[in-house]
């Protein structure tokens, strides 16, 4: 594989870095997944580090762990009601997972997990899966009511169930391809103004000079991809709490 | 050499293997890469890994979730219960200091009020002593004064009674010293008695 300093694309290759093949099945060992390893072991390492003291009064780390536990905790709630907490674990585990995976893709010559279309759908599909288990678990055939919409003119009703049968579907596209495309388009626009100041350095004089700009822009567009990483992330669980209550509470 | 390379990237970004500007050495490098990536496509919609991706997910965050649910969550949410527990506790003996405290402060004033009422009753009796005191003090010297003053009346009245006598006696004397002297008339005891008695009268 030629490796190519300002192709904008390299950095979402996925080469084999142990090959496992079942069958006619690849699931080699990637560095996608070495980085979903890294992704689990680093937060996971660092909320168990964080907590060894059990403070009373939290240190800084236990501070960082606590904050984020009860932001999620919030967050769900807020959405869901209180009849949503038995799904904590799940939304605290999404939201660390997406979070940390986004801002892992920021370090340099790091893999991001979450810019692959197939990782996130993946997981918008686990999201809507829960949520339709749930449903049907929890109110039968009542979880349908979902569909059709209280105070809705006859006449309308089956167009309204059409539009809300719909926009039920779109929900794991609209999810993933949210979190995927901002995150990849993100990257790629880091990576073409880097690639900017190099070939512009290369010029001489004056190119140096003017590489000055899309440094400027790079400094710039790496702040906003920090805040895009954490908010896509926030993003992603708090539409991931709005669809559990759907299933908690439907029809209404 | 920076436009061609900007422009072959393009056209690898869109996925179109075009190469551009022959004869520079660059552009027939980037054509090459260009070329091979597009054989295995763009690689976030490379379905080649997607097996792969899927499963190393499946298992990563499977691990993440058992670990999360069972022994991270658990150990944090006890840390925040804990806390909650403590602040209510300290609340709570907090607010019992302060019960005390106002119960304390309660018996002090209730106890200052009582001490200024025994301390005024006190005083009062004091008062009140002191006064029936002086007034039985003076109520037996005024007893003791009019017994004086009774014995010296009767001892003037004493006296008076017999200055009086001894008036008589000597009035008895001058009488019959002067009718002697004088008149030179001897009269007896008796009768001058009776006539000193009549003068007096």
């Amino acid at each position: 594989m030629a490796y190519d300093p300002i192709d904008p694309i390299h950095q979402f290759q996925i080469f084999r870095i142990v090959p496992i093949k079942i069958g006619s099945w690849d699931f080699s060992f990637t560095n996608s997944a070495l980085f979903m390893v890294l992704t689990v072991a680093v937060t996971a390492g660092f909320l168990y580090y964080t907590t060894r003291g059990r403070g009373l009064v939290p240190s800084r780390g236990q501070s960082i762990t606590e904050l984020s536990y009860e932001f999620t905790a919030n967050m769900l709630r807020d959405a869901a009601g209180t009849a949503g907490m038995k799904f904590f674990p799940f939304v605290f585990s999404i939201f660390m997972f997406v979070l940390v995976a986004n801002l892992f893709g920021m370090m340099p010559y790091f893999f991001t997990v979450t810019s692959h279309l197939i990782v996130t759908f993946a997981l918008a599909m686990l999201v809507i899966s829960v949520v339709v288990v749930y449903g049907l678990m929890k109110h039968g055939l009542h979880f349908f009511h979902l569909f059709v919409p209280p105070g809705v003119p006859a006449a309308l009703l089956p167009l309204v169930v059409l539009i809300e049968v719909v926009s039920f579907l779109s929900r794991p596209v609209s999810l993933s391809v949210r979190l995927f495309a901002n995150m990849l388009a993100g990257h790629i626009t880091l990576k073409v103004f880097a690639g900017f100041i190099v070939s512009l350095s290369a010029l001489g004089t004056l190119g140096i000079l003017g590489s000055i700009l899309p440094l400027a822009m790079v400094v710039a567009l790496t702040a906003l991809e920090f805040l895009v990483a954490a908010l896509q992330a926030y993003v992603f669980a708090v539409l991931t709490c709005m669809y559990l209550n759907d299933a908690i509470h439907p029809g209404h | 050499m920076f436009v061609t390379q900007a422009f072959a990237q393009d056209g690898e970004a869109t996925g179109s293997a075009q190469t551009t500007a022959p004869g520079v050495p660059g552009a027939v490098h980037q054509g090459t890469v260009a070329h091979t990536e597009h054989k295995e496509g763009f690689p976030p919609f490379n379905p080649e890994y997607f097996p792969s991706q899927i499963l190393w997910l499946a298992i990563t965050f499977g691990v993440f979730y058992w670990l999360l649910k069972n022994v991270i969550m658990p150990r944090i949410g006890g840390i925040l219960e804990n806390r909650r527990d403590r602040i209510a506790l300290d609340l709570e003996a907090a607010e019992r200091m302060r019960s005390d405290a106002d119960e304390a402060e309660a018996a002090y004033e209730q106890e200052l009020a009582e001490a200024r009422n025994r301390a005024h009753s006190i005083a009062h009796e004091a008062k009140e002593s002191a006064r029936s005191d002086a007034e039985k003090e003076r109520k037996r010297l005024d007893g003791e004064l009019d017994k004086k003053l009774e014995e010296a009346q009767a001892r003037i009245a004493g006296v008076k009674g017999s200055a009086l006598a001894e008036v008589d006696q000597i009035a008895r004397d001058v009488t019959d010293t002067i009718l002697r002297e004088v008149a030179s008339i001897e009269a007896s005891q008796d009768e001058i008695a009776n006539a000193v008695a009549q003068a007096g009268r």
